[in-house]
């Protein structure tokens, strides 16, 4: 999802008499639905992959401002133009949130950030992908909100409890992201021609990079047992994925739009869709740094991040030097 | 609203404030995404949003007044240059967060003014309006002036971009308080103060801040004018238009 | 061993460290509405406490959620230490007689 790829740092799920004494304990707690809190004994291997997982969901939520922001200045109406704004602005709290969660393991933001900046830690891959017509301000609600809420609803039961008060804020604060999008989808599905080829097309440019948000197949990944055994992970990518399709294809009948895959179609037997999976080597290119917005989204983010650091400098030492003041006092 | 008001000076005096709200809410917009860290991210789109708000209600009411069947959409996505009302500082570009904040700052100041007078307004609807933008815009102005006074008296550098940019817009600071034909019938009908009359305020009120900065306010400043008559605008606002616009021009009449 | 600790979060407690150059994390509280008590609703970075309460607004009352806001430094906040849990907590948990259900009082008295 927002954190697609996050391998455990451990060697996979180790067996309760492997485990040393505060392991057990731990893996106990969890087991019996207990929070774990910031100062609560944890294992290493949990505190690191949560960072990279917290920091790697965090890192997607601010560069996700920056595709559905592409269109801040261009929206079509001041209500559109406030609506859009909102969102993307929830967007800069939800990675705040996340953040602040990263941060009780012991990490500042500064040093996500740089390492976000420097390509260290990763974003997700979906927001490599360009916004290029207004219908995509409808496709990004839709699909993909759609499909980050479709993993962020069970991330609310999530083990560690900074992370999951943070995700239970943030699906309260969505409930309105993917009902906007498909809202601006049911106008332009409605509306001129143009609207609806804009629409179709918007469709048909993110489908397959909104079931690529989802991670490879991990069914048989060590690295996913761990953290589902953590329960920092709790449903597999592929189910998910099917869960993504079979909401989405009625959703898309509705507006009269076509599913950008020939060979979709309900199989009774199994009471899912048959979907064609999406190009794995287009969605590893795009996670090494080749996809269509990677060198921008980046350079966006470098140039706020550098532009804006004698604004946090100076703000610092105003705070400072009337500290100093009021103490002399 | 009484009858004998001139009906056009009001919609111009309506066009004044929605313009200044809806090119300055755009220009703050374009921050979202892009700021020098997270917590200004979120404050400056609350600003852009809040100003938006007031566009709409603003727009909505000249659009009322006109009584030519116009939208505040209309007015916001189909006029072009030579209509626009807006004073020539709200149009200016962005630049760096420090110009952004200077001219939000020198801005808010002079509207915490105007709307306290706006709320004992003759007429109801001004009034109504002037009472809901002047809370947002007590925010705003409280948050831009301890802005401009952090970063006027941070380190050296933001101290001297912080004057660089108040040397760059203090001379589109005087069109706000240029008085015309229109501001004497709004006068005349008390629906609106004399814009001279708030100087005094206003002056105090900058003083004071920009001291607290350790910035020097310039001296016999130039005036640019001709953005609230309509007269001359500068040529950042065609390009402002061009982005704002884009759609509703390309695919006319669409609903979106 | 003592039973609090100088921070909530770890690795943030140190007054030591070199002059800082993050503006540092404070903690947010929140009363939703008159007559509650004020809720930790989560954390945000700000210069000094006037910009920490003013970010908390802009960040944490954007529905309209507050009518209050504590703001405190995170490295102020005092903890409990999680391993001193049995020492702090479970003494209370045999004090049965200081809950009203372990008091008998037949129906025909009454509510009480």
């Amino acid at each position: 999802m927002y954190a697609q790829m996050v391998k455990s740092t451990g060697k996979g799920v180790k067996t309760r008499e492997e485990m040393s004494e505060d392991e057990r304990a731990f893996q106990d707690k969890i087991d019996a639905d207990t929070k774990i809190e910031p100062r609560d004994w944890m294992p290493e291997e949990y505190r690191k992959t949560l960072v990279r997982q917290i920091g790697q969901h965090a890192h997607s939520e601010i560069v996700g401002q920056l595709p559905e922001g592409n269109w801040i200045t261009r929206a079509p109406t001041l209500e559109r133009k406030m609506i859009l704004l909102a969102k993307v602005q929830d967007e800069a709290g939800h990675g705040l949130y996340l953040y602040a969660a990263a941060e009780t393991l012991g990490v500042s933001r500064d040093e996500m950030t740089e390492d976000l900046l420097s390509g260290k830690m990763k974003y997700s891959s979906i927001f490599n992908y360009p916004t290029l017509t207004w219908a995509d301000m409808g496709a990004v609600g839709w699909l993909v909100d759609g499909a980050a809420i479709m993993n962020q609803v069970p991330l609310q039961r999530t083990s560690y409890g900074p992370y999951s008060r943070a995700m239970i804020r943030i699906c309260k604060e969505e409930s309105f992201h993917q009902r906007q999008g498909y809202d601006i989808m049911m106008k332009m599905a409605q509306g001129s021609p143009e609207q609806k080829r804009m629409a179709q097309d918007a469709l048909n440019r993110f489908w397959y990079p909104s079931l690529m948000m989802f991670g490879p197949s991990d069914a048989d990944s060590v690295h996913s047992a761990q953290s589902m055994a953590w329960k920092i992970k709790i449903n597999t990518n592929d189910e998910l994925r099917q869960k993504f399709v079979d909401q989405t294809v009625p959703q898309a009948e509705y507006l009269g739009l076509s599913i950008p895959d020939p060979d979709l179609k309900w199989n009774a037997e199994r009471g899912h869709y048959d979907f064609t999976e999406p190009d794995w080597q287009e969605f590893f290119d795009v996670i090494k740094g080749n996809g269509p917005c990677n060198t921008e989204r980046l350079g966006d983010r470098t140039r706020a991040w550098e532009e804006g650091r004698w604004v946090r400098e100076g703000l610092m030492a105003h705070a400072n030097k009337r500290a100093a003041r009021i103490a002399a006092e | 609203m009484a009858d004998t008001i001139d009906r056009t000076a009001l919609q111009q005096f309506l066009l004044r404030m929605g313009d200044n709200t809806l090119i300055l809410g755009h220009r703050v917009s374009e921050w979202c995404g892009h700021a020098p860290v997270l917590e200004e991210d979120i404050a400056l789109a609350n600003t852009a949003l809040d100003l938006i708000g007031q566009t709409q209600l603003w727009l909505d009411y000249a659009a009322e007044v006109e009584g030519a069947g116009r939208s505040a959409d209309d007015l916001a996505f189909l006029r072009d240059v030579w209509d626009f009302r807006n004073v020539l500082l709200v149009e200016l570009p962005n630049g760096d967060f420090g110009q952004t904040l200077m001219r939000q700052f020198l801005y808010d100041a002079w509207a915490s003014i105007m709307l306290g007078r706006l709320q004992k307004s003759a007429d109801e609807r001004v009034r109504e309006i002037a009472e809901k933008a002047a809370k947002e815009n007590a925010y705003h102005v409280e948050r831009s002036a301890d802005t401009v006074v952090g970063l006027g008296d941070g380190t050296e550098e933001s101290h001297r971009r912080m004057q660089a940019a108040l040397d760059y817009l203090y001379p589109y600071v005087g069109e706000l308080f240029e008085s015309d034909a229109t501001d004497a019938a709004m006068v005349e009908a008390g629906v609106a103060p004399d814009p001279a009359g708030l100087r005094e305020d206003y002056d105090a009120l900058v003083g004071r801040v920009m001291a607290d900065a350790t910035l020097r306010l310039p001296e016999k400043a130039y005036v640019h004018r001709g953005g609230r008559s309509g007269t001359m605008h500068t040529e950042h606002l065609g390009h402002l238009l061009c982005t704002m616009q884009w759609l509703q021009r390309a695919y006319p009449g669409c609903r979106w | 061993m003592s039973s609090v600790n100088p921070s909530a979060y770890p690795d943030t407690d140190s007054d030591a460290a070199p002059p800082r150059k993050e503006w540092p994390l404070w903690e947010i509280f929140i009363r939703g509405q008159h007559g509650m008590s004020h809720r930790h609703v989560g954390s945000l970075h700000a210069p000094d406490s006037e910009m920490a309460i003013k970010n908390a607004r802009d960040v944490y009352t954007r529905r309209n959620e507050g009518v209050s806001i504590w703001a405190v430094e995170s490295r102020h906040i005092a903890a409990t230490v999680p391993s001193e849990k049995g020492p702090m907590f479970e003494p209370s948990e045999s004090k049965v007689y200081r809950h009203p259900t372990f008091y008998d009082i037949p129906d025909e008295v009454g509510h009480m």
